[in-house]
């Protein structure tokens, strides 16, 4: 079973990281990247299947050479054997259709070809959710979206899955589908070893990993637009047909209390403020 | 469906006497699964704890770890004192004698680091074998095929399979209680332990004990001063910490009405203690944990089917006198098990394991130790009531007074006998009346203050580390009549007349305009002792895996 996760850096967006300038645009040069919190429920996924049956995890990204510290924190969760960075200027600001058709094209460039491709549930960025289904359409094979519990036959070669339908009323579908697939894991996504033997072997794991990931740059691959055999006019922002109309800024957090804004020179608002404020000087 | 998992042999619980179980049967070549209840092994146990090697004892903890002492163990115990006291008048004895007795080596150790330790070893040779150690799993009950034990059922994972399950899961065993084994109905046959470790600083227990490199001390702390419950307090030293703790007959803590945590404060602010202990004083963990006692409850036939107990879960806890040997004959039981298993596997009658194991504890002299003949014929004559008043009574009077002054330091040399320990009655008199007279006729006064503020039961509580299974409680009361849990409000050693922030309290609730007396129960801060599986009328489980509390020290 070989299995790829697909995994994107994001800005921190947690409180005390994230830095916003005057117009609330993300500054992203002063805000870190981490590992995109989605893509966690993926990893467990992917883990649970490499304990269960075996085979490798590879962890492929798209970014900046500085998303290498976001491969290894991968690595470390997952277990992977092996880490792929899509990386170089001609790449760089594209869009969901862009970057699904070099994820595509690079997929299709493994050996031994992925059986499954894992992804998360949106990025924290962009909140599209767009570049699974838009992969899987290039890469050309089924897709399993909102996945929160799996198993799969590799001897069939066929994957059920379990996934949770929204609706009036939450649903749980059980799904099935042939091999090569991708899975889009659900943030209820539940991972379960109730056998001895997956967890001996998820401890296994952990053990081979600590050593792995102190020397994780000897397991990455990196592949540029050449590597991929792509041009350039197809990838990045040149390959992009999104067109953003505008950004909005960030919305501020409500302030716990109600504000009115008054202008002191005006006579008018600040009477209206000593009117309101009379009765409580009378001690009520 | 996926089939049934099978392994050839399961221990369940990762103290020594698994720990010893576990590595005997991997060095056979017994695929062996090892499940523990605790996130990290140790996590759960706590002892006094003097690890004794018994030159008698077929197996030692570092026959099967070798490197056991160095890596694992605290100080040696090079010297042993007993302390009678009354009031604050002090008599001194040097049992280092009767430590010695049978003795190889004796460490203190701390059951974290110890257990911790044991379980990376376990895991590397059951790993070997296809099996290994998981954390983290609680098995809740024996997993049985048309009546017969095959297997074991836990709360984490599906139902296993096994040839040989070895119940090594100590005091409260819920292996041992649903094979029918063992039940948890009389306080007369447990005891309580009750124990803090006491942080010190840099370079203070070399100085304040006068040791040097690889000496370390044991003092034992018998009077007056615990409110007449019968039982004793210990300090051990460690590398840099203290250990410094009580164990009682659970039955006179209940009848006393005696409040655990006031016990041990009562000794660490006996005036003696000031010769260690200063108001500088840091407590880093306050626990708790039920201890059998062999003498009544050690398993004749501690088997069934293809289920072995060993250690505390068959009740395997020596009290011999005031030396307390239970982690020893858990690893010495541990072992034979694993013997006797490996030798019916060979001849292909794996079901004869338990009746082999059963003869070699009593072949190897543990039951004999576990359950002394001597004992039971003391036990008929001096275990009555009227029998102790007469022997207070006496001791008491001038007679006995004249008989223990005119014994002097002969006194001593008795209570360093191994022979006599083996016999000490199970009454106030040893533990209670004796140390008292002595102390009052040939014991002198101890003049230093002591400046010890033990912290109260609220910060003892808070300072512990728990994983609460918020809204699945592992203890439920099945009768909240004050007659039938009452006792548990006191005897709960996180629990306390007045005190809220408990697990146990006395409440009043109004019904149809009646008023009723009932207690209460929150499991929050349990530190899973036992206590209340006996004294109190509860449906008495431990918690998932992982879940509860979780002791650094142990
Ligand atoms: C205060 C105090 C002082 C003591 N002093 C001494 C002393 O000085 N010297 C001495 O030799 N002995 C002493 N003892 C006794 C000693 O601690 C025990 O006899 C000894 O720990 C027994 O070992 P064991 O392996 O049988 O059980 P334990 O050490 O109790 O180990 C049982 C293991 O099983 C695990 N477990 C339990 N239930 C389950 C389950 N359902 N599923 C999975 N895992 C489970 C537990 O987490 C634990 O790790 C003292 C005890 C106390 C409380
Ligand atoms: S609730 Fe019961 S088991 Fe828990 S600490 Fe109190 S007496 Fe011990």
């Amino acid at each position: 079973m070989n299995t790829v996760v697909l995994t994107k850096g994001v800005p921190d967006f947690r409180e005390g990281q994230v830095s916003f300038d005057e117009d609330g645009h993300l500054e992203r040069g002063e805000t870190p990247t981490v590992m995109n919190p989605n893509d966690e429920h993926a990893l467990e996924a992917a883990l649970q299947t490499k304990v269960r049956r075996g085979g490798t995890v590879s962890v492929m990204s798209m970014g900046p050479p500085g998303y290498g510290d976001v491969l290894r924190e991968a690595m470390e969760s997952v277990y992977a054997d092996d880490l792929y960075l899509l990386s170089d200027r001609e790449m760089a600001a594209a869009d969901t259709w862009a970057t699904a058709i070099t994820i595509a094209t690079a997929l299709g460039k493994m050996e031994p070809s992925p059986d499954l491709v894992f992804a998360g549930f949106k990025t924290a960025d962009g909140e599209t959710g767009h570049t699974g289904p838009q992969t899987c359409w290039a890469y050309g094979m089924p897709i399993v979206t909102h996945v929160v519990s799996m198993e799969v036959d590799p001897d069939a070669e066929r994957l059920r899955a379990k996934r949770l339908v929204e609706g009036d009323i939450e649903e749980i579908e059980t799904v099935e589908t042939t091999l090569p697939a991708f899975v889009v894991a659900d943030p209820e996504f539940e991972p379960s070893y109730r056998r001895a033997e997956h967890r001996l072997r998820h401890k296994d794991l952990r053990e081979e990993t600590r050593e792995r990931a102190g020397e994780h740059e000897e397991h990455l691959t990196v592949w540029d637009h050449a590597d991929l055999n792509l041009d350039p006019d197809y990838i990045g922002l040149d390959g992009s047909p999104t067109v953003v109309s505008s950004v909005d800024p960030i919305p501020k957090a409500p302030a716990e209390r109600d504000a009115t804004m008054v202008d002191p020179e005006s006579d008018e608002e600040m009477a209206a403020v000593v009117d309101e404020m009379a009765p409580l000087a009378g001690g009520e | 469906m996926t089939e049934r998992e099978r392994y050839e042999a399961v221990v369940v619980g990762a103290g020594p006497g698994g720990a010893a179980a576990a590595a005997a049967l991997a060095r056979n070549g017994v695929e062996t699964l090892v499940l523990e209840r605790g996130v990290e092994t140790g996590s759960k146990n706590v002892s006094g704890g003097l690890l004794y090697a018994e030159a008698s004892a077929p197996y030692a903890i570092d026959d099967l770890f070798p490197e056991f002492r160095e890596a694992a163990a605290e100080r040696p115990v090079t010297d042993y004192y007993l302390h009678n006291l009354a009031g604050d008048r002090v008599k001194t004895f040097d049992i280092t004698d009767l430590h010695e007795h049978d003795t190889e080596w004796s460490d203190a150790v701390l059951r974290r680091k110890m257990d911790s330790w044991l379980a990376e070893r376990v895991h590397e040779l059951t790993r070997e074998t296809g099996g290994g150690l998981l954390t983290g799993v609680r098995v809740n009950g024996l997993l049985r095929e048309d009546g017969e034990i095959v297997g074991v059922t836990c709360d984490e994972l599906d139902p296993i399979e096994a040839d040989f399950v070895v119940a090594a899961d100590g005091v409260n065993s819920e292996l041992a209680r649903d094979a029918g084994l063992m039940d948890w109905e009389e306080p007369e046959e447990w005891f309580q332990g009750v124990k803090a470790v006491v942080d010190m600083p840099e370079g203070a227990v070399d100085d304040r004990f006068d040791l040097d490199d690889g000496e370390g001390e044991a003092h034992l702390f018998s009077g007056d001063l615990f409110e007449g419950v019968r039982g004793g307090g210990f300090l051990y030293t460690n590398e840099d910490t203290l250990s410094i703790g009580t164990v009682f007959h659970l039955d006179s803590l209940v009848a006393e009405e005696a409040e655990p945590h006031e016990l041990l404060d009562a000794l660490l602010t006996h005036p003696l203690l000031a010769r260690w202990l200063d108001d500088g004083y840091e407590e880093l963990e306050y626990a708790a944990k039920l201890v059998p006692d062999s003498k009544k409850v050690a398993h004749p036939s501690p088997h069934r089917g293809r289920l072995a107990l060993v250690g505390d879960a068959a009740g395997q806890m020596q009290a011999q006198g005031p030396i307390i040997k239970g982690m020893n004959h858990a690893v010495t039981a541990g072992a034979l098990a694993a013997e006797a298993f490996v030798e019916a596997r060979s001849r292909s009658d794996p079901d004869a394991a338990g009746a082999l194991y059963e003869r070699k504890l009593r072949e190897e002299g543990v039951m004999e130790k576990l359950r002394p003949r001597r004992y039971r014929a003391v036990r008929t004559l001096a275990e009555h009531d009227p029998v102790t008043d007469v022997l207070d009574a006496v001791l008491d009077s001038p007679v006995g007074r004249f008989g223990v002054r005119a014994l002097g330091d002969d006194l001593e040399r008795l209570y360093g006998s191994p022979f006599l320990s083996m016999m000490v009655p199970d009454t106030r008199t040893p533990y209670v009346t004796l140390p008292t007279v002595i102390a009052e006729e040939l014991g002198d006064p101890v003049e230093t203050k002591n400046g010890v503020t033990p912290p109260d039961l609220a910060d003892r509580i808070g300072s512990l580390t728990y994983d609460v299974d918020v809204g699945n409680p592992h203890i439920e009361l099945v009768d909240d009549a004050v007659g039938a849990s009452g006792d548990a409000v006191t005897a709960c050693p996180v629990s306390a007349r007045d005190f809220g922030g408990g697990c146990y309290r006395e409440e009043t609730v109004r019904t149809n305009g009646e008023e009723r007396r009932v207690v209460s129960l929150d499991t929050q801060p349990c530190v899973e002792c036992g206590t209340c599986a006996v004294v109190a009328d509860t449906d008495w489980e431990h918690p998932r895996g992982g879940k509860g509390v979780e002791f650094r020290q142990g």
